[in-house]
């Protein structure tokens, strides 16, 4: 038995650490670790309730947007306003925007190069491998780049600028879109669909997103060559590797529902959807480096003080838990739970893991895509996108939503009109909690029990891509 | 043909946004902008594929000489706390603050380069009672000194360079390490601030689409309205200090031009304005920051008389989401 220390990861977003206890060839045992600490939930103690439109999006320079939906969301529900069905209609394409972006980001720029390492040089499909995915070098990273900064106008025209706009607000949205400009939307959204066509599916949306089942899947994958698309690259890579036997959690999933009805809300367990009760939800800190608390708390109760002494814990991040259930969330549990047929057969057959992550984030590309041109279709130029209402002196509100990589919520407490409490759940704060006073892993801690080590590996393979294909976000986890 | 560069990025208190914008480079893109410049990335955390020990290698081969070091940007704040450990951001895998690696590494480069307001000044992450102790590479909010010192000059012989924003813009960055690797930036290219003066010899108000509006004093009063943010919705627009309204941002875009106050976020403590951000502070009706380099009692003036002379065209647009008076008609025939 040996224990080692990996880390710095990287190609995550911000700071990770991952201690493993190796036993022969596999990891016995893993705890993660977040070793940065920001005091976002202590920053916006005080403050006016609407500044936090303008410090939550800074929490995370990558779901940014995720960030300011939740915080409108959370601020709509102090104030009892609802938008007009064209902020409604802009929140999601900007949202969705960003969360498309994110898993292309993802894919071509984090996750992939890891099949490009040296340790797979003697692989059949190494070549190819590294050809494409290769680091900074390989083709797929630059055929991205355009096409991604190209869908970012989107955000240009919609919410100014990416990342860290301030165009959602509770109550709609500041940039009303004449029908000009929903004619460029709707033309950008055209040539981004191309580019997902041509490079990253070799198929279209509407083929992707028609995939009933594994079988289904596999037949799709060998319809073709695996140079024909990097989907099909990818799953290529992934039979090799058997990557569906790498990584598997608790297979209990959570999805706060997303785009209102578009993906729908609730707990998997076992082949059942339960609906989702948030008074369930708690964060324990028994592990974590903050001072003791004696109970985990609902997070309108939540509290967050760090600890300097460093003696009660391994991680700057809490442990949020389901009715005490360690839950994991992101693409693969919304589209469980939403209920597409392809993911619930290959969870059925596998359960979470690497390579059924990755293909529910492709399937999302392709679905959220395709609603996105429908909510552009749907714009009316000429009426209101916004609302105003009134912060109440003394009320409280919560925002649950989806970022690309899962359940987002946001709770806040007015008291003498400004904000008294500010508690923030970031999907990664989900899947790389530590353990809780139960002692139950994270879900990641839990995904990475009996990774495979490799013949002399200090830093095992098995385990970047089991870490990856959770694609984290730890600046959102330690906010 | 100039000799390559290389560059190393690190990030420490922060949110990763600047990475995030600058992969939205456009024409060309970044990595054809990066080889433009002959500049070789030594490490990014988004983008290579070096991980863990594979890091500790290239950092340990810079501080012993085996690899020149050109350009050292940071991304977030330097994080001092708790109680000035630094451990409040520990480096993963070693058991020093990263503030340790970053002050060593500042030691060996050519340049160095504060990404965005953090690390310039110590930005979002130093807001509210800054419970990480936060602070930028050579400032800290307006105070010269931050984790290198007032004195630190780069083996280049220029202080750290401060692309404040929050986030910055792509060329920002691009544009100031292609001049470096062009040998063509000296402190004279740099303002009192160490900001590079392509983008802070401008104010935000420059180019901004709704200029006529604010001519009028026709303003707007509520999300969404066509008119000028100055007046009411906390708009800072006409004292920032960047371009982001000729430079524009994801093609089309810039925080005015999405419908929301500019929040002068290349400047020292935008973080903490002492006012609500989306609300402007009045005396008496009168905004408080009025254009720096004015005449209050001018502005007064002129503002009073631009109010009486608004055309009622501007008056109706300025507080409607869309054109509803069209240009081209007389005053009196509406």
């Amino acid at each position: 038995m040996s224990r080692r220390i990996v880390g710095p990861f990287n190609r995550v977003e911000g700071d990770l650490e991952v201690q493993l206890e190796i036993q022969g060839d596999r990891v016995a045992d893993a705890w993660v670790v977040s070793p940065l600490y920001r005091g976002y939930e202590q920053i916006l103690q005080g403050k006016d309730p609407l500044d936090a439109l303008v410090y939550v999006p800074r929490i995370c320079g990558i779901c940014s947007v995720a960030q300011s939906v939740a915080s409108a969301q959370a601020l709509a529900a102090v104030q009892g306003n609802t938008s007009p069905p064209n902020g409604e209609l802009a929140t999601n394409l900007i949202l969705g925007g960003e969360n498309v972006a994110d898993h292309l980001t993802h894919f071509y720029l984090f996750f992939m190069p890891d099949f490009a390492r040296e340790v797979y040089r003697n692989e059949p499909w190494f070549e190819m491998g590294e050809k494409r995915f290769k680091a900074t070098r390989g083709s797929a990273a630059q055929d991205v780049l355009g096409p991604r900064a190209e869908f970012m106008h989107l955000q240009g025209l919609l919410a100014g600028k990416w990342p860290h706009s301030l165009a959602i607000q509770p109550g709609g949205t500041t940039r009303a879109i004449a029908a000009d400009e929903r004619s460029r939307l709707i033309a950008l959204l055209f040539a981004f669909r191309g580019f997902l066509q041509r490079t990253l599916f070799g198929d279209t949306l509407e083929s992707v997103i028609a995939l009933g089942s594994a079988a289904a899947l596999e037949q799709w994958q060998h319809a073709a060559p695996a140079e024909s698309s990097d989907m099909r690259r990818f799953l290529h890579l992934a039979d090799a590797l058997q990557l569906q036997t790498l990584g598997r959690a608790a297979d209990r999933f959570m999805s706060y529902g997303a785009y209102g009805s578009l993906f729908a809300s609730g707990v998997w367990h076992d082949g059942q959807v339960t609906a989702l009760d948030q008074a369930a939800i708690s964060e324990d800190v028994s592990h974590s480096w903050m001072q003791m608390q004696a109970e985990p708390r609902h997070p309108f109760e939540g509290v967050t003080l760090p600890s300097a002494e460093f003696d009660n814990g391994y991680s700057w991040c809490k442990a949020p838990r389901l009715g005490g259930e360690v839950v994991e969330v992101g693409a693969l549990a919304r589209q469980v739970i939403d209920g597409h047929p392809l993911i619930r057969d290959l969870v059925a057959q596998s359960g979470g893991n690497v390579r059924n992550r990755v293909i529910a984030r492709l399937l999302e590309i392709a679905r959220v895509t395709v609603a996105m041109e429908q909510w552009a279709h749907a714009l009316k130029p000429g009426e209101p996108f916004y609302q105003p209402s009134l912060i109440p002196d003394e009320a409280q509100g919560f925002g649950l939503i989806e970022a690309a990589r899962g359940s987002l919520g946001h709770w806040i407490k007015v008291k003498n009109g400004r904000i008294f409490n500010y508690q923030i759940i970031a999907p990664t704060t989900w899947n790389f909690s530590p353990r809780d006073q139960q002692q139950q892993p994270g879900a990641l801690e839990l995904a990475l029990r009996d990774a495979p080590v490799r013949d002399g590996e200090r830093n095992p393979v098995a385990v970047q891509h089991i870490v990856r294909s959770f694609d984290p976000c730890m600046v959102c986890t330690v906010h | 043909m100039s000799r390559r560069h290389t560059l190393l990025w690190l990030q420490s208190g922060g949110c990763g946004g600047c990475s995030l914008s600058l992969f939205n480079a456009e024409s060309p893109n970044l990595f054809t902008a990066l080889e433009s410049a002959g500049i070789d990335l030594l490490w990014h955390p988004s983008l290579s594929e070096e991980s863990d020990e594979e890091l500790q290698q290239i950092i340990a081969r810079i501080l012993n000489g085996e690899i020149q070091l050109d350009f050292f940007c940071l991304e977030g704040s330097v994080i001092q706390g708790p109680n000035g450990s630094g451990m409040f951001h520990r480096q993963a895998g070693s058991d020093r603050p990263m503030r340790d690696h970053i002050s060593e590494l500042a030691e060996k480069a050519q340049q160095v380069i504060a990404i965005g307001s953090c690390a310039a000044f110590g930005g979002m992450t130093a807001a509210g009672d800054n419970p990480t102790e936060a602070c930028g590479l050579q400032y800290d909010g307006n105070t010269v000194g931050g984790l290198l010192g007032k004195t630190f000059r780069s083996l280049g012989n220029l202080p750290v360079i401060n692309i404040a924003g929050c986030p910055i813009h792509p060329n920002w960055v691009l544009q100031t390490l292609m001049q470096l690797a062009m040998d063509d930036m000296t402190t004279a290219s740099l303002d009192e601030l160490n900001r590079p003066r392509n983008y802070t010899d401008h104010l935000v108000h420059h180019g901004c689409p709704r200029n006529e509006y604010y001519e009028f004093k026709a303003s707007a009063e509520k999300h969404s309205d066509l008119g000028c943010m100055m007046e009411h919705l906390g708009c800072l627009g006409t004292q920032a200090r960047a371009d982001c309204n000729t430079r524009l941002w994801n093609g089309e875009g810039s925080c005015l031009r999405g419908g929301y106050a500019c929040i002068n976020c290349t400047a020292p403590q935008f973080e903490e304005p002492n006012h609500s951000f989306q609300n402007t502070p009045k005396i008496a009706g009168i905004p408080i920051g009025l254009p720096t380099d004015m005449p209050k009692a001018w502005f007064v003036a002129l503002a009073a008389l631009a109010k009486a002379a608004t055309p009622s065209r501007l008056k109706e647009n300025a507080v409607f989401d869309h054109i509803r008076v069209v240009p081209g008609k007389k005053a009196d025939d509406k």
